[in-house]
């Protein structure tokens, strides 16, 4: 059953960061054993399909499967940017953007607890443009490293990413650095960070606070790459071989630590969280 | 010039490359190979150099000039290593109190299945980490193309200062244009709406100063440019290492700085 998957062709229109996502139906169908699902059965498996395809989540339902209830407390919610160097048609697709998303921009920020233990969490969104990073995604993440780093938290963050968003142009870019900055602080402080990727984790996003985490772990066959599939093949004018960019890729060339499903995620991180608080609790 | 203009000189096969800029700049230059882990990339080349009577760590990206040295150095498009070696030879000026002198000159860091296999998103990454928290001054020089965090990953400077023809930007006009537009022949608007072009990165204070090449001879710019690295680094290597980086931190974090409503 995991064989199909890597015959599919990777799902390229995310990196050009301007789908508009489709508002929430009754059902989701899955795209490789094309079965439909009833959306609350679907919650209740952690958007997992019967036969292993994982489903694209919020943020804000990561959020509740990661964080223990009730312990989520979100910081800087009402964010937002304008358009930093007016180009054109970007405030029109922001807009958009916030009514298809629900969300004021492409990541949500706040601290949680993870069966109990303490956290500074982000997750981006991939229902605002693909979790593109703009200058509000970067401040937003850039702040939390900075908040953890004052408050002496762990940070925990989800990525989700088609890369730097390219209407805020040279700004977008510059936000890669930014964050790096302030994970570099946090860890000089001593402090631990865990990313979970996933698919699709691609661009600015990779190369700079994606793969940055002392631990890195992956969601099951989510694609990872600096460049996308589609770009190389068009470069290199050769097709990609099967599986290539996938975590269980990245895994065999020693770049991620540890691929986890979404049943064991919280348990997982939780476990690695209580390993950087010094003595167990017993 | 139009922004689409200034994007072809910068690309312009006759454009002065990264080599010919440091052996006009600087004297004695060594060059040293090698990521002490797998590979020595072509595409960049660094080393130890004097300016004047101050020893200075040189990085560059080197595009080559005839077509068979393009050819070795992948059009100086770098690959994993490359920035890997870029941080090793960083770490050591680091360690023996040298300032850091990059000429950035690249469509973008190398696009193929090695680069993928070898980490290009991991490299790039550990090298913005390093260049925010470096602890001797880096200067960064943008000579012809700066293309997206292929670029980025040797600009995270004290100083960041762009030839009058040199381009940076999150993604090619063309890439944009395709990309965004579905619309490949649209890559004079998408130039223009990228503020691309060092005199709109200027304005956006991406870059501190800018030097102007047109009807300057190679020789006089070169000339201006070192007279320009030798004040600045005096100015530089005299402040704490606190301060160094504090402020580094500062000119990256207030971009996109933004105020809650």
């Amino acid at each position: 059953m995991q064989l199909k998957f890597l015959f599919k062709k990777p799902n390229i229109e995310l990196e050009q960061g301007g789908r508009e996502p489709t508002p929430p139906e009754p059902s989701r169908t899955c795209p490789y054993c094309g079965k439909e699902t009833p959306i609350a059965k679907l919650w209740e498996d952690k958007n997992v399909c019967e036969c292993g395809y994982l489903f694209r989540m919020t943020a804000r339902q990561r959020v509740e499967f990661i964080a223990d209830e009730g312990s989520f407390y979100e910081l800087w919610p009402d964010l937002e940017g304008g358009s930093p160097i007016a180009f054109p048609g970007y405030e029109d697709k922001l807009a958009t953007a916030r009514k298809n998303s629900g969300e004021k921009e492409g990541v949500v920020c706040g601290t949680a607890r993870i069966n109990g233990h303490p956290c500074a969490l982000f997750v981006m969104e991939p229902y605002f443009m693909m979790g593109s990073m703009g200058t509000v995604v970067g401040e937003k993440i850039t702040r939390l490293f900075e908040y953890a780093t004052e408050y002496r938290l762990s940070v925990v963050g989800f990525t989700v990413s088609g890369g730097a968003r390219m209407q805020e142009g040279i700004l977008s870019l510059l936000q890669m650095a930014k964050t790096s900055g302030a994970v570099g602080r946090h860890s000089a402080a001593g402090l631990f960070y865990l990313t979970v990727l996933t698919d699709p984790t691609t661009g600015g996003v990779t190369a700079s606070f994606a793969m940055e985490g002392d631990v890195i772990l992956s969601e099951p066959r989510a694609l990872v790459g600096f460049a996308g599939p589609r770009v190389i093949e068009q470069t290199t004018r050769k097709k990609l071989p099967a599986g290539f960019q996938r975590a269980e890729f990245l895994l065999e060339h020693g770049f991620v630590d540890a691929i986890v499903g979404r049943d064991e995620e919280k348990d997982t991180i939780a476990r690695l969280l209580e390993f950087h608080e010094g003595r167990r609790r017993v | 010039m139009t922004a689409y203009e200034k994007v072809k000189a910068a690309r312009a096969p006759g454009r002065h490359t990264g080599l010919q800029y440091i052996e006009e700049i600087f004297q004695d230059f060594t060059e040293l190979h090698g990521d002490r882990s797998c590979s020595d990339d072509t595409a960049v080349v660094g080393g130890i150099a004097w300016l004047g009577e101050r020893p200075v760590t040189v990085i560059a990206m080197e595009k080559g000039t005839t077509t068979r040295e393009k050819i070795r150095r992948n059009f100086g498009a770098p690959h994993p290593e490359g920035y890997r070696k870029a941080q090793r030879l960083m770490a050591q000026a680091e360690k023996f109190g040298r300032p850091v002198v990059c000429f950035v000159d690249t469509a973008g860091a190398a696009c193929d299945m090695e680069a993928e296999e070898k980490g290009q998103g991991q490299a790039i990454a550990q090298s913005l980490v390093d260049m925010m928290a470096l602890k001797v001054p880096v200067i960064s020089i943008f000579i012809g193309e700066g293309g997206s965090g292929g670029a980025l990953a040797m600009a995270v400077a004290d100083q960041v200062w762009m030839l009058e023809n040199a381009v940076y930007s999150v993604i090619s006009p063309e890439g944009c244009a395709s990309i965004l537009w579905k619309d490949p022949k649209r890559v004079e608007d998408a130039a223009d709406c990228l503020k691309m072009t060092a005199a709109d990165l200027k304005v956006l204070g991406v870059a501190d100063r800018v030097f102007f090449e047109e009807n300057v001879e190679f020789e006089s710019l070169c000339r201006t440019i070192s007279a320009a690295l030798g004040e600045a680094l005096e100015q530089s290597s005299a402040l704490p290492v606190e301060e160094l980086t504090a402020r580094r931190y500062a000119r990256f974090r207030a971009y996109g700085g933004l105020q809650d409503k």
